[in-house]
This record gives C-alpha cells, structure tokens and sequence, in this order.
C-alpha cells in the first residue's frame, strides 16, 4: 500500500462564484455548497463563514474539524461507507488542503462540543485556530431527535470537507510525502535488528453521540481490528462524537493522526513500524476484558517489542487504557501510554480513575480543569451562550463583558490524547 | 534607576521572636518594626533588594489553642505593613511552630492575597498543611540549618515579592506543593511518546511524565441485617436533577452536588427530571430518569415490603471528568449527611 499525500498551502480565503483555487487562494461557492447541504431533508437552514487566525472571532460549539481533501488516482474517494460508495483506501494520490479546516457547529447535540478561538490566550489551546475555518452552522429541521441531529451535522462536516477538497484535484502540490509500510514479514526480514512498534488507538465507543465510525462501521460493535496506517491517514477513521471537546479525535486529527505520522517518521531508521490496531472502550466490565486480551493477542502475534497506547476521553476509559497496559507489559511488550489528566481546578487531585503498577512510561497532553480566561470575542460564530452547558464551562461562564472563564475541557483539541497538540503539565 | 525595595513582613514564634522559651508560648500576636532575630538574617540575605519592614510575633500555644482568633489578629498585624510578601519561620521540625507557620502563611495567602514563603523539614506537619497555598525550603530539622536556609528563602520572597512566577520545585528549591501544572511543551505529544519508547528499547533512563498514584482501597461495609426495616438511599452521579438543574450543576468536571427531596415520589418522570450528565447518550436516560436511579423499582420494593422504605432525600452529581479530590469531598459529606439522616444503605448508581 503507497499513498501519496499531496499537500496544497492555501494562504488565503474567500467567497466566490466557484470553488477553486488560485495561486493559494482558496475561493469558497457559498451557494453551491448550501444547496450540496441541504439535500439532507433533515438540514433545515445552513450558513457558512470564514475565520482566520488572527480574527478576533469566536467558534462555539464546535462538533467536528475536517480536513478538505480529494482523491486524485487510486480507489475510494471521501469517507466510504459514510459519504460515498464503500472502497477502501491508503493507496494512490490524495491530495490535501494544508492550513483550511472545516468546522460544523450549530444547536448544541450533546454537551461535549467546544469552543476555537482564533486569537489570543484561547488561540495557543487549540491547533485548530492557525487554520483558515469554514465554518458551516448546520441548523436541523424541527424535532429532529438526538441521534439523527448528530448524524446530520457529521454528514453534513464530511460533505463539506469534501466538496471543498474537489478544488485541489487538477493543483500541483507545493509538497508530496508519501507513505509506505511493506508487508510485516517483509519488514521483519528487512530490518531484523530495529524494535518492532505497534500503535494501538482506543476509539470512544460508549454509545451514540460517543461513537467512531470506521469506514461507516460502529467501532463500539467490533473486535479489535488491525488496520494499515494508510488507511487511517487516507479517510477510513470518522469521529462522531459529542466527547470532551479537549480529547475527541476530530476527523481532522484522524487525517492527520500525529502518532501513525511520528512512528512513520522513524520506521527503517529507528524502529519497524507494525501497524495501527484499532481498539474500542466498552462500557461493561466483560466489553474491556474482551477488547484488551483481543487487543493484546494481535500484537502478540505480530511480535510487537513495544507499543504506543493512546486514549480518547477520560475518567471510564482510564480502566481500558490501564487494562491494555497491564496485559502488554505482562506479555513482554514495552508500552508509553498518551493521556490527559483530570486533577481538579487547582491541579491538586490525583488524576486517573484507574491505575497499574506497569503504567512506568506516560505521556501527558495536559489537565483537562485547568481554567482559561478567553477575553471577549468581537464576532462569534454560534452561540456564546452555549459554554453553561459545554463539558467544561458552568454557569456564571460567560461574564457580561463577553469573556469566557472555562476549562480547557471546553476547548477543541487542547488536551489531545493522540499527542497532536504540545499542552502538558508540569508538577509543581 | 534603583528598584523598588521589597517590603518584607517577618513571622516567627516567641523563642525566635526574642519574647521567651516554653513559658512565654501563650503570647497573644504582637509586631515590631523592623527584623527581629532571624529577621535580620532574613535583611541580610536580601541586601538592599528588600527590607524587612516588620516582625510579627505570636507565641507557638496561643496560635495552637486560639488559631482562628490569632489568624485573625496576625492578619491585621501584617495587613498594616502593606508587604509584597511575608515570610514565616523557618520552623524546621519544630510541629507547632511548623502549624503556625503554614496556617498563617494559607491565612496570608487567601485573606490579604499576598504570597508567603516559609522553611520547614519535610516531616513537619505544617509542610502538607500548607504546601499547597506557601512555598517551603525545605530545610534539616533543626535550628542548626538557619543559615543555609534564610538565603533561599530570601532568593524566592524577593522573586515573589517582585510579582514573578516561580518555575517547577526542582528549579527553585521549594517542597514540591503536588500541583499539576498546565505548560506548553516544545514538542507535541506523540513525539514525546515515540522518543520515550525508544529510551525504553535503548535502556536509556527516562522519567514518565505523570507517575502512578497510590490508590486507597476502601473496605465494603458489613451487611444490612433486616433489610425490611432498612432506610435505603439513593445517591448517584449519573447527573439526574430536577429539570431545569436547579442547581446549576456541571455536566462534567462537577465541582458541587444536589440533595433533593423524594418523599412521596414513585417515579422520576421525564417531564420532572433530566440529566445534565456529559459523558453519555442523554437519550435514555432521559426517556426515563429510572433507568439511571430506580426510584419506581424501589417504591414496588417498600409497598412489597422487601425493604422498608426510601429515604426523602436523594443526592446527585456528575461523575464525569470529576476530580478524584472532588469526590471524595463528595463521598464524605454526603455520608456524613446519610448518617445523619438515618440511612442504613445506599444504592449508589453510576454510568
């Protein structure tokens, strides 16, 4: 499997009569994609807007983040199995808008969405304010019930990361990294003397509006799968999720997952990158036993020397990250584990709900309540009000003058658990 | 142009405070201008970058047997010297100095925001009172260890004094206060997560960034004897509440909880209550609050006679991104109150 990845800097943004792009230039038909929107009989109303970093511009509630991309040679285009007709994909040539994002807000869904801030203290929280942001409000017809609204507006997002992503399909990239993995004997035979790595992703599976999909299947009802990083990197992984704002893998971080892209970067150098084995956090005891020994079973059986965990969400998934690494380290298998923290306000508290002994080597993305103060935005896109509900504000949040004092639970990507962002704690 | 001097107040007991041994322990809080005793070590450490403007004194019996009245006192005191920072002690291991210490120094801290630095061994009781709010040097365990530690308490008073922020302990010099700081890496996380798994294969040392907590095991109480006359209550952190959320409860990272009356209810409808629980599909929950805590199945119980009744009150937060210190503070009081209120048992749901 060989996937070119063909990246395209857009450097500016703008509405126009077509979507395309022009010596960086990213021009947006508004129109077209509304109307593209609303052939969901669900979507009642849809509003685009752009945001750039720097703007004193506040998004709330944040749902998703997607990357704009297109599939130029090679098979499955979009997001199989949820937007478009069921292939597979890691193979061929995508290419890729770098520095854009889509991003879907509207009527709250659940209470784990949250917030960008484009400037300011809020800006530096979050990777998602140096990117130019589509914004697409997606308001749904009335009575619409929960389930049906999250699934609207998650469509809604891959649409329209798609639909603007069809610009870069005749663009020469300004740079094309390419991605290829060999086979796993192959390599073995390859690289006898390099440590073999296996990364193993949990996937919030807790029920609907805590789901991923991949290639358009609930994660919550498979066994854990081993998957090629292609396949992750090249649209197989879709978030559906109301998770903590903080932690939830947005679409956009699956495109881009940081740890498939670092384990690549020393594959054939400094390790034998094995494979990603995707993993679910189940919610009943006998679910975690299952998805942990299975888990555990593959990467045995490739013969791992090591493994990267990472969670998503905290609190109940804690007991699953800790359950894999218990059974790893007691199989033989060096593992680091990439969480968050939830110490308290004052940082003070113990900050797991579940412990082992063998978890020696943890990375930390940061203390999901540590508290921000985002000073008063001058245009918001969404609703302000919507932070006394948000995991992570409370009421009194939202100050008359228009500040938000919040945790960065509330903030999109601050804390990811996938490592894609640099917030960390520190023990003082 | 010269800086500002640091104005500097003093706290120590009566035998540094130059009034007295043991029998001059229960002196009420008095203060002095200027540095008294090991003040003046304190003046001299700081050069001509701080002054001691005052000394405050407070015998180690008086402040132990009439601590809230003697904070009260000893902040009045300080408060009259308009000090950037107040230092207190060093108390080695002397306990009821160390309190002394601590109690003030949290007192200082929270009542007049002004930012306090004090020494003390690290079995002092006073060091786990207070290390949270004060910054301790630590020090030996006794009076011996005076001049090593007035010049670092010194070096971190004038830095706070100046209204800077202090970097980690080990950069500093104070007993670590157990606060997970947020800070910005220079890498991302996954970088670090790779380079630490390749200290492991390289069996290179390297240091976890968050290292296991001792976790506390609580023992299962003894059964209830007669559960036909047991008071059973219900206690959850699923976030049920009365609708609207009276209370304004979080719906993650809960720092409160609800109590609210269930005396002649039999069943939490959906138009009545809700939850405002974050971390899970509201949508069955609300349909039926039951299914969550289940008041109905409890009322058949009692009416069957299988139990003896259900108590009035029901207590309710949000587990989700909840603090472990938070809970407990939770667990605690709520117990107390269940205790109080004469439960026998709890049916404690979660989700």
């Amino acid at each position: 499997m060989r996937l070119e990845l063909g990246k395209i800097r857009i450097r500016s943004a703008a509405f126009g009569n077509e979507t395309c792009i022009r010596e960086g230039k990213l021009w947006i038909d508004k129109e077209g994609l509304v109307a593209l929107l609303k052939e969901d009989p669900r979507v009642r109303e849809v509003e685009v807007d752009l945001a750039k970093p720097g703007d004193k511009t506040r998004i709330i509630p944040v749902k998703d983040v997607i990357q704009p991309r297109v599939k130029v040679t090679g098979k499955g285009q979009g997001f199989p199995g949820l937007t478009t007709r069921m292939e597979t994909v890691g193979d061929g040539r995508t290419h890729a808008l770098e520095n854009v994002a889509v991003v879907t807000t509207g009527r709250i869904v659940g209470f784990q969405e949250g917030i960008i801030d484009m400037w300011g203290p809020g800006a530096q929280y979050t990777p998602f304010s140096k990117t130019i942001n589509v914004v697409v409000t997606i308001e749904p017809v009335e009575g619409l019930k929960e389930h049906q609204h999250e699934e609207c507006v998650r469509l809604a997002g891959l649409k329209a990361g798609s639909y603007i992503g069809q610009a870069a399909r005749e663009i020469e990239p300004d740079e094309i990294q390419v991605f290829e993995l060999g086979t796993i004997t192959g390599n073995a035979k390859k690289y006898p003397q390099l440590p073999k790595v296996v990364y193993i992703e949990m996937l919030i599976s807790q029920g609907l509006l805590h789901d991923t999909y991949i290639y358009g299947v609930d994660s919550k009802k498979i066994l854990p799968t081993l998957i090629h990083p292609n396949e992750i990197l090249d649209g197989a992984v879709v978030s559906g999720n109301c998770v903590a704002a903080c932690d939830k893998i947005t679409t956009f971080q699956h495109l881009n997952n940081s740890v498939v892209l670092d384990l690549y970067k020393r594959h054939g150098k400094d390790l034998n990158f094995l494979g990603v084995i995707l993993t679910n956090e189940n919610v009943t005891l006998d679910g975690k036993l299952r998805a942990c020994g299975y888990a555990t079973n593959i990467a045995k059986m490739l013969g791992a020397d090591g493994a990267i965990i990472s969670e998503e969400g905290y609190g109940n998934p804690d007991t699953d990250l800790m359950m894999n690494c218990r059974l790893l380290e007691d199989a033989g298998i060096k593992t680091v584990l990439i969480t968050d923290e939830c110490a308290g306000r004052d940082g003070s508290s113990q900050s797991l709900a579940d412990c082992v002994q063998q978890a020696k080597a943890i990375v930390t993305t940061g203390n999901v309540s540590a508290l921000v103060v985002l000073p008063p935005a001058e245009k918001i896109i969404g609703r302000a009000e919507a932070i006394a509900n948000l995991a992570g504000g409370y009421d009194g949040s939202l100050a008359a003058d228009g500040s938000i004092t919040c945790e960065l639970n509330a903030i999109i990507g601050s804390t990811s658990e996938i490592g894609y962002h640099n917030v960390t704690t520190k023990l003082y | 142009m010269t800086e500002k001097k640091i104005r500097v107040v003093h706290y120590l007991n009566q035998f540094f405070g130059n009034i007295g041994g043991e029998d001059k322990a229960g002196q009420p809080p008095i203060s002095k201008d200027g540095a008294v005793g090991p003040a003046m070590g304190l003046q001299q450490a700081m050069g001509d970058k701080g002054e001691v403007v005052g000394t405050v004194i407070c015998g180690d019996n008086y402040f132990n047997e009439n601590t809230a009245e003697a904070k009260k006192q000893i902040l009045e005191l300080i408060r009259k010297y308009s000090p950037d920072v107040v230092v207190a002690g060093p108390a080695f291991n002397a306990g009821r100095y160390g309190m002394a210490c601590g109690e003030t120094g949290k007192a200082v801290v929270q009542g007049l925001g002004i930012p306090v630095v004090s020494g003390m061994y690290n079995e002092n009781p006073g060091v786990d009172a207070s290390k949270l709010a004060v910054y301790i040097v630590p020090t030996a365990d006794s009076a011996a260890d005076m001049r090593n530690a007035l010049p670092k308490m010194a070096a971190l008073a004038l830095k706070l004094g100046r209204g800077e922020d202090l970097g980690t302990p080990q950069e500093e010099g104070y007993i670590p206060q157990g606060r997970r700081v947020t800070v910005f890496s220079d890498r991302i996380g996954s970088t670090r997560a790779v380079e630490m798994l390749m200290k492991r294969f390289n069996g290179e040392p390297f240091e976890t960034e968050l290292p296991m907590p001792e976790f506390d095991r609580v023992e299962p109480a003894p059964p209830v004897k007669d559960m036909t006359k047991a008071n059973i209550a219900l206690v959850c952190t699923g976030g049920i509440m009365p609708a609207g959320n009276p209370d304004r409860i979080e719906s993650a990272s809960a720092t409160k909880y609800g109590r609210y009356s269930i005396a002649g209810l039999d069943d939490f409808l959906p138009e009545d209550y809700e939850t405002i629980h974050g971390g899970y599909d509201p949508v069955y929950a609300n349909q039926d609050p039951d299914r969550i805590l289940p008041l109905d199945v409890l009322r058949d119980m009692q009416k069957e006679g299988i139990i003896g009744k259900v108590h009035d009150y029901f207590y309710t937060t949000v587990g989700t991104g909840t603090s472990v210190a938070n809970s407990m503070r939770f667990g605690q009081e709520i117990g107390k109150q269940l205790k109080e209120e004469g439960v026998d048992a709890v049916i404690l749901t979660s989700t």
